[in-house]
């Protein structure tokens, strides 16, 4: 039970951080997950978030990998629960306030402001998910291939990134 | 650069009745199980405006706009807000179910069966080159998400202070969030005589 309460906490708080995206909340995740509770090891969250990159769908649903890693599926049930609705009712709640804020002088002002911040939190996200994945040589030039290939390309990111999988596996077997 | 350019001005098409709670519930859940590789947006896009015809381009927009202007998921956060718009409040919890119950399943499962095969090194070896080609994304949605919301030299400043504070300083996010977000807002604040710069917030590609 008081693990329950623990994730439905940590998630519900991470949940707030993710201004921009999911990858916004991944340091602060990894902090929480590896460092403080010790729930998963850094590679099993780093696998888990690659693994969420294949999955349909918004891109964090990783985090019932992780409730269900400590909990079984009450884990998982809480600990989407806890990621999804307080947002979610904050979202709805000012999706219904924004005709009465769109003349609001400071609008452009927090929207402008956020963006940066929330670019910030992504690279920073990216900055803790490099310190774990970029290991060698390989890795390296894994992710500057699938880079360039979606920075000149339409193609699905799920293509590059199964494809470097595929890749990985191939280099351990030779 | 044209803040506007990514807006397609075509022909406006109809926009078809609302549709029933369960069509809702059933596109949504469609929708959240085929938008593999993360481009989520672009998948509502394609459905809710060009194949249901359920909103027009200009309310999605205006949506989208909220959505990444508040916490939560993108994803999430637009199908709550168009299934508000269409269904009311039950529309919009449908809708957010209806895109997360895919995802959500398989990850579950994902954990039992990694779980069991965590300790194979070929699957270990396949997760890991999997993250590496992650963080080739994660650039990518950075140099488009920036090219979105960056203006000038001193949103670039904010963007890397808040990255330096979070990534090798270790300051807590919301500290970081809160400290730098004021400042920034401060920077943008309303003044007199000048119009607000508009923000694109038409976002088609990976959220």
């Amino acid at each position: 039970m008081k693990q329950l309460l623990d994730l439905a906490a940590v998630f519900g708080y991470l949940s707030l951080l993710t201004v921009g995206g999911g990858m916004a909340a991944f340091p602060e995740l990894k902090s929480l997950t590896v460092d403080t509770y010790h729930w998963v090891t850094f590679p099993e969250l780093m696998h888990y978030y690659s693994l969420g990159q294949l999955a349909p769908g918004p891109n964090m649903m990783m985090v019932a990998s992780i409730g269900a890693q400590v909990a079984g599926l009450p884990g998982a049930a809480v600990v989407l629960v806890a990621f999804i609705l307080p947002t979610g009712l904050l979202t709805f709640g000012i999706g219904r306030l924004w005709n009465r804020l769109a003349d609001w002088p400071w609008r452009p002002a927090v929207q402008r402001g956020l963006g940066s911040v929330s670019v910030g939190l992504v690279l920073a996200g990216g900055i803790v998910l490099a310190r774990g994945a970029l290991t060698n040589t390989l890795t390296v030039a894994l992710a500057i291939g699938v880079f360039a290939l979606l920075m000149l390309t339409k193609i699905n990111p799920a293509i590059p990134i199964v494809a470097s999988g595929l890749i990985g596996i191939a280099l351990y077997l030779i | 650069m044209n803040a506007h350019a990514a807006t397609p001005k075509g022909p406006k098409l109809p926009v078809a009745p609302p549709p029933t709670l369960w069509r809702l519930f059933l596109a949504f859940l469609t929708m959240g199980a085929t938008s593999l590789g993360g481009g989520v947006i672009a998948y509502l896009r394609t459905g809710l405006v060009s194949h249901y015809r359920w909103l027009d381009d200009e309310t999605f927009v205006e949506l989208m706009a909220i959505s990444q202007s508040l916490p939560g998921l993108n994803a999430t956060n637009m199908s709550i807000l168009s299934g508000d718009r269409l269904r009311g409040w039950p529309g919009a919890f449908f809708a957010a179910l209806g895109m997360c119950l895919p995802g959500a399943a398989l990850m579950t499962a994902a954990a039992f069966a990694v779980g069991i095969g965590g300790d194979d090194p070929i699957s270990k070896a396949f997760l890991h080159a999997i993250a590496a080609g992650a963080v080739g994304l994660i650039t990518v949605v950075l140099v488009q998400l920036g090219a979105k919301v960056l203006g000038e030299i001193a949103d670039y400043a904010f963007v890397v202070l808040t990255a330096v504070l979070v990534a090798f300083l270790h300051v807590p996010v919301l500290v970081a969030l809160l400290g730098v977000g004021a400042l920034a807002i401060w920077w943008h604040r309303p003044r007199k005589g000048t119009a607000p710069k508009p923000v694109d917030p038409h976002f088609k590609d990976h959220p």
